[in-house]
């Protein structure tokens, strides 16, 4: 909602479906957004749709805190390309 | 080793010499290769980390503020304050090639240079609530989009190291061994066949001679 007001544009979404329907249509019919930031709990249920976009390098999709504060989704992110690259986790937590 | 047939000749062996060499050496510049992505991923990660944990406490905070506001104010109210933004955002995109990865760098330009500007609505009607929670928003939106930039970048830096990785190994491991091996193989044969060709030689010498001289040893 407030991200509106910065000159973001924004799509509110009631429910996960909702949420990865836009986010297809966001990806597939126009290619022209470089960062989509979505929620984490709508992120929760739709990783397979943001997984595919790990390896190219646009869109980048980047997990917020929705309302309900943090729940380590966006850490988890960090953590497995972390494993992903080294093989084993390095970080300690 | 030599499971599958190669033929013991000359030619196959220096060719196969060329191969191990060319094979040490893309082994070589891969692992320099993978070591260098590693500490440039090291440093990406760290930094990574910092910024989700700013993000998020930041965006913790603004959409506390924003509670605060949407208490003081009425849904339809708010709604309408925020509808019509006087702010736009352009991003401009490059690319940054780190060791042939190409990662992402965004620069953004708004609008208005205005910090004020955005708020895009009149105080009249509106609590001090909301103002600052958008002044929360926008501090933390510098941060959320280097976090893109920095996220996108690991993601990327991650592929190429594990493709790296695996390459390393694959030479390592497996081609080096091989090539290894068949050359031993080679080399061993060709030494046979010159063993064998030398004692033929002897053999025939006697029996000319004894055929010659009736000469014998």
């Amino acid at each position: 909602m407030g991200f509106k007001a910065l000159g973001l544009e924004t799509w509110p979404a009631a429910s996960a479906e909702e949420a990865g329907r836009i986010l297809r249509s966001l990806t597939r019919e126009h290619d022209d957004y470089a960062i989509i930031y979505i929620e984490e709990n709508f992120a929760a249920q739709l990783s397979h749709e943001i997984d595919r976009f790990k390896d190219s390098p646009t869109p980048a999709i980047i997990l917020i805190p929705g309302r309900e504060g943090p729940l380590g989704l966006g850490q988890n992110a960090l953590r497995s390309a972390v494993e992903r690259a080294v093989g084993t986790n390095i970080l300690g937590d | 080793m030599a499971t599958t047939a190669i033929t013991p000749t000359r030619m196959v062996l220096n060719r196969l010499k060329g191969r191990l060499k060319t094979a040490r050496r893309g082994h070589k510049l891969l692992k320099d290769k993978r070591d260098e992505l590693m500490r440039q991923f090291m440093d990406v990660v760290r930094r990574n980390k910092e910024l989700r944990t700013k993000v998020e406490q930041g965006l913790t905070a603004a959409f506390a503020s924003q509670q605060a506001a949407s208490s003081v104010m009425s849904p339809e109210m708010m709604e309408q304050a925020l509808l019509y933004p006087r702010q736009s955002v352009e991003l401009d995109l490059t690319f940054k090639n780190i060791m042939s990865v190409n990662v992402p760098r965004y620069k953004f330009q708004t609008k208005n240079n205005d910090p004020s500007e955005i708020y895009p609505y009149g105080f009249a009607q509106t609590s001090g609530e909301l103002d600052g929670a958008l002044e929360k928003l926008a501090q933390v939106f510098q941060d959320m989009l280097e976090l893109a930039e920095v996220e996108k970048t690991m993601q990327l830096l991650a592929e190429e190291i594990e493709k790296t990785r695996r390459r390393v190994n694959a030479l390592e491991y497996v081609m080096i061994p091989e090539l290894e091996g068949n050359i031993k193989y080679i080399s061993m044969k060709l030494e046979e066949n010159e063993n064998a060709t030398k004692v033929r030689l002897l053999k025939v010498k006697e029996m000319v001679l004894q055929d010659a001289h009736h000469y014998k040893q």
